[in-house]
This record gives structure tokens, C-alpha cells and sequence, in this order.
């Protein structure tokens, strides 16, 4: 299987700011600490992480917008580092602003980006209408995208990254703010490009639940490090040992009945709800003593599962307070 | 979701494809530079329609009742000739200097800027696309300012042709000016505020007639560009013009325009990649 995307030890520090008037100073940041990750031919790619994570700084790296202090990025035998120029020819990128496009039709945006991707008029615009009618924004080809819903703009923008074929697709948080009906016409936008094209896709979410469906693999950023790399199943499996337990009282804990004070060392509180990681008899027992005796009372819902991507997340040391997004 | 595993694509595409990759693939083509000015004009054209327009009309209006203030100072001759060619100049500096620093600076500070620099577009193609729009905004105001105030002072509108001459001219000038000062400026409301102080000096200095501004003030006229546009206008306006002048002034605008619009490309890609 071709490497299409191989990144090694890339370093970026962002030097520290000086306070102005009624703002602090920022101390020094690194914002990747060293990342190595290769990305091989038509995967989707997944970079997981909380915000600050450094998943934009890695994806303006690997774009060409920003070069990093030290390490290497190759896409397809290109030096990014040594020809940030040459990005642009081989990858599709959806950032995350659209203020370039903003005050355009959603016909114009895409033709006009098609255009500046080097296709002809002629080109650009059967490009850009098929790609409307393949995201189903043919009718909303004519207003301009400041007038459309957060979704919708989005999908207008993700809409111009395709338009002008490219074997390697960078998406910066494609699906945020989308109805199913949107995303669902992203993935298969996205599924079509590769199963024509071998087309390979980078997407940076911090959507653990769209992370777990549609990645072949996910690297799991945390301050600035790949933590974890590996298919979700994969990484999953990790933390295969433990059932994932939540307790959501009526009103509060009943701290006075013994068991219910013995779960509490393992608890994560969040308020009512409670949140443990056990060894499955563990969490048998566990339920059997919150769902039998007086505790019971006191008990609003349970739920028992198998772990998500977020308890990867946070069984491989990730910051709990700065926890991901789980619809 | 995904429906096509990942082995299944890449083993399909296989072995003449893979033994490529190690050889580096072959890049898409770059945007060619008239193709792309193309591209980038006709869509700042179309955003006039979505977003510009009522200060487009704010120009011409602000032009028109500066013009009908100075009836009552200045009473005809040369005086009244510099009042509505600075007036007609006055729309070009509010639009292709003030609006577009604006522009530029907010698209830098949004990060609206990544959007060009992912592409495969020249650099001369998005400043000259953007310039030459918003010079061409300026059309209508500055001919409806140039014909009110010939009216307004009874000048003669003979050789009112001379704007397709002084419109792209001044407007590559001051639209050039404007572009650098957007994306040099270190934050979005620095470019504003360098805009709105560029727009400011055109005002003053190019409508208020030369010979009774202050002997230093007289001299921050000379280095505007916007002065060249406004006297190549006024000698217009005479019975016989002096063409030679003319032609030297609009030079002048022509270098200028020149000088800034390739300073703006430079600072467009100081300003892409970081």
C-alpha cells in the first residue's frame, strides 16, 4: 500500500507574546512537539483532539501555509517544507473560514475557485455543476453564501474544495453545523472521490462519533503529540477491559448508602451524572448495588456500554476537562 | 458510513500507481495569470451587488454635497475647476483606497486569505483582480460627481472623456495604495483607520484648491497620488488644456499604480504564508 502523506518530527513553536494594555502575555507554545504520522493511499485519515490540540497548525503545515521550524511533510514524493508552492497542486483544502467566499453565489464560489484551480471556464463550470448536484445545492446555486445557514455554507464551501480534481483532500471540520441529511451527502461526496479516484482524505474532527464511523485510522493529538495512532476498532481495543458505566441521580448522590460512597473514588462527577470506567464484573456489581437497595431512589437513569473513542481518549492520558465532542 | 474500504480502493489502483508515488506524482496545473485576474475581477464584481452598494452611493453623495458646500466659498475660475475635479478624484480614494485596505484587512485578519494561498493562483492575479474591481466600482460615481459638478459650476463637459483616462489611472494608484496598506497593516483596524486617513487626505487635500492651503501642507499634497489624478482632471476643465501636463500627471498616476500594486503583490505574500 503507497504512502501518499508522510510527515516526520514536524516542530512548530509559536513565540511568546508580549502583553498589550488589559491583556496578559502568552508564554511560549508548541504547537506540534515533534509529529510523525504517514498517511497511505485512499484512507480516510483521521486527527483527533480537543481544541488547541494542534490540529490546525499541523493541517497549515501540510498545506503550505505555515512552515514548520523544523521536520519534513511529503505528499506524493513532493517536499512541502522545501515547496510549500507545490501544496496547492495536490491538495484540496477546506479551512475552516469562508470569509473569501462569503459575499459570492454558491455557483460563483465554485466555479471561481474551480477557475483558479487551473480549469478552464468551460471546465469549472461543468465541474461546478455537477458538484452542486452531487451535494444537492443545485437550488441554492444563486444565493450568496453569507445568506445561507451555517450547515449549508458549509457544504457550499466543501462544494468549491471539489471542484478541480485533487489526489489528496485536506478537510478542516467539514461537517460542522450540519443537519444528517448534509453529512450523509459528505461522506458519499468523499466515499466517491476515493473509490473513482484513490482519492486520500485528511479530515481533523473533534466529532468522536464521526471519527469512529467513517476513519480507516485516527491519530489522537493532545498539546502538540500523536498520543495514539491506529484504526478506531484498533485503538478501541485498548481499553477492550473496561465497561463504561453511567449514573445520572434524581437530584444528588446518596452519599449516606456505603456502596454508593465506595463507587464515588471512581466516579468522574459532572454534577448529577457520573461517569466510571470498570472491569465488567466490577461494573456488574456496581449496578446491582445502585439498582437493588435504597440507592435505587435516588437513581434517575443508567446506562452500561462498551467504550467509545472518548475513553480511549482519556484512558490514554488526554486532558479530561477539555473533553471532545460527542454528537 | 463509509462504504469502500480503504484496502479494497488502493489495492484496485495498485501497482503502476504506487510505483508513480515514489517517484513524486505529477502536479496539477497552476492558474495561469490572465485566466485567474479573470476570475478573481469577475467575482469581486459580482460581491459589489451583494455588498458594496449603498457605500458606493455613500461616495457619490458625500462628492456631490462637498461640491454644493464649496458653491457658496469658491466662485468659478480655477478655484471651482480643483473643487469638482477633487470632488470627481474623491470617490475613486473613498472606494479603490478606504474600502479596499478595508477589504484586504479584515480578509487577512479572518484568515480569508488561506483560501487564495491553498489555490494555485498567482499572486498579481488576486491583488490585480481585487484592485481593478474596485477601481471599477468607482466608475459611475466619479462620472455622475464629474457631470454634476460641471453642471453645478458651469464648466464645460468637452473633454470629460479624459476620466476613462483618469479613472483606471488614478483608480491603479489608489487601489494599489490600498491594497498595501490592507495587508501590510499589522491589524484589521489599522487598515480601517489607514484607510479612512488616506481617504481623509484626498478629501482635504484634493478638493480644497492648492494656492490656499499652508506652505508644509501644501507639500503631503505633492506626495498623494490621488493630487495627480485631481490636477490631470482640472486642466480638463480649461478652454485649451495643456495635454503635455496632462499626460505627465496621469504618468505620474501610472507610476504610482505601478510602484504600489507590485509593493500590495509583495505584501499579499508576506502576508499568505506565515
Amino acid at each position: 500500500m503507497s504512502t501518499v502523506c508522510e510527515v516526520r518530527e514536524l516542530v512548530k513553536t509559536y513565540p511568546a507574546a508580549r502583553g498589550r494594555r488589559g491583556t496578559p502575555g502568552t508564554p511560549e507554545v508548541r504547537a506540534t512537539d515533534g509529529i510523525s504520522l504517514v498517511v497511505r493511499r485512499g484512507e480516510i485519515f483521521g486527527l483527533l483532539g480537543p481544541n488547541g490540540a494542534g490540529k490546525s497548525t499541523l493541517v497549515r503545515q501540510l498545506t503550505g501555509l505555515m512552515r514548520p521550524d523544523a521536520g519534513s511533510v511529503e505528499v506524493l514524493g513532493h517536499d512541502l517544507v522545501r515547496h510549500p508552492e507545490r501544496a496547492s497542486r495536490l491538495i484540496g483544502y477546506l479551512g475552516q473560514e469562508s470569509t473569501a467566499l462569503d459575499e459570492l453565489t454558491v455557483a460563483l464560489a465554485a466555479e471561481t475557485t474551480g477557475r483558479l484551480r487551473g480549469l478552464s471556464v468551460r471546465e469549472a463550470r461543468a465541474e461546478r455543476d455537477a458538484v452542486l448536484e452531487e451535494l444537492g445545492l443545485t437550488g441554492l446555486a444563486a444565493r450568496p453564501l453569507k445568506k445561507l445557514s451555517g450547515g449549508q455554507r458549509r457544504l457550499a464551501c466543501l462544494a468549491a474544495t471539489l471542484v478541480g480534481e485533487r489526489p489528496v483532500l485536506v478537510l478542516d471540520e467539514p461537517t460542522t453545523g450540519m443537519d444528517p441529511v448534509a453529512r450523509r451527502a459528505v461522506w458519499a461526496a468523499v466515499d466517491r472521490r476515493r473509490a473513482e479516484n484513490g482519492a486520500t482524505v485528511l479530515l481533523v474532527t473533534h466529532n468522536v462519533i464521526e471519527a469512529e464511523t467513517v476513519l480507516d485510522r485516527v491519530a489522537v493529538l493532545e498539546r502538540g503529540r500523536v498520543i495514539a495512532c491506529d484504526t478506531p476498532a484498533g485503538l478501541k481495543e485498548r481499553v477492550a477491559g473496561e465497561v463504561r458505566v453511567e449514573l445520572v441521580w434524581r437530584e444528588r448522590a446518596p452519599l449516606d448508602v456505603p456502596e454508593v460512597t465506595a463507587l464515588r473514588g471512581s466516579a468522574q462527577e459532572h454534577g448529577r451524572r457520573w461517569v466510571l470506567r470498570l472491569a465488567p464484573d466490577e461494573a456488574r456489581a456496581a449496578v446491582a448495588a445502585v439498582t437493588g437497595g435504597a440507592a435505587f431512589a435516588a437513581l434517575d437513569d443508567f446506562t452500561l456500554a462498551t467504550p467509545s473513542l472518548e475513553d480511549v481518549y482519556l484512558a490514554l492520558g488526554g486532558n479530561a476537562t477539555k473533553g471532545l465532542v460527542k454528537a | 458510513m463509509s462504504i469502500v474500504p480503504a484496502e479494497a480502493v488502493s489495492g484496485r489502483i495498485g501497482v503502476e500507481q504506487s510505483a508513480a508515488a515514489e517517484v513524486a506524482a505529477p502536479l496539477a496545473p497552476r492558474a495561469r495569470l490572465l485566466p485567474a485576474l479573470g476570475a478573481v475581477y469577475r467575482s469581486q464584481l459580482s460581491r459589489a451587488r451583494v455588498a458594496r452598494m449603498p457605500l458606493l452611493f455613500v461616495a457619490t453623495f458625500q462628492s456631490i454635497g462637498i461640491m454644493v458646500l464649496m458653491r457658496g466659498v469658491v466662485d468659478g475660475g480655477a478655484e471651482a475647476r480643483a473643487v469638482v475635479a477633487g470632488s470627481s478624484v474623491l470617490v475613486v480614494a473613498f472606494v479603490a483606497l478606504n474600502l479596499l485596505a478595508q477589504y484586504f484587512g479584515q480578509l487577512r485578519a479572518s484568515g480569508g486569505l488561506d483560501h487564495y494561498a491553498t489555490l494555485p493562483v498567482p499572486p498579481a492575479a488576486v491583488v490585480l483582480g481585487a484592485a481593478g474591481a474596485y477601481a471599477s466600482f468607482t466608475v459611475p460615481g466619479t462620472v455622475v460627481t464629474a457631470v454634476a459638478g460641471s453642471v453645478l459650476f458651469q464648466l464645460p463637459m468637452t473633454h470629460l472623456w479624459v476620466l476613462a483616462a483618469v479613472i483606471p489611472l488614478s483608480g491603479a494608484a489608489l487601489a494599489g495604495l490600498g491594497a498595501a496598506l490592507g495587508l501590510l497593516a499589522p491589524r484589521q483596524e489599522l487598515a480601517t483607520l489607514l484607510g479612512q486617513l488616506g481617504m481623509s487626505a484626498a478629501l482635504l487635500l484634493g478638493v480644497l484648491p492648492a494656492d490656499r492651503l499652508p506652505g508644509p501642507v501644501s507639500y503631503a499634497r505633492d506626495l498623494l497620488p490621488s493630487t495627480y489624478g485631481v490636477e490631470a482632471l482640472a486642466r480638463t476643465f480649461e478652454a485649451r488644456p495643456d495635454w503635455t501636463v496632462v499626460g505627465l500627471y496621469l504618468a505620474v498616476c501610472a507610476l504610482v499604480g505601478v510602484v504600489s500594486l507590485t509593493v500590495a503583490t509583495w505584501a499579499y505574500r508576506r502576508a499568505a504564508v506565515r
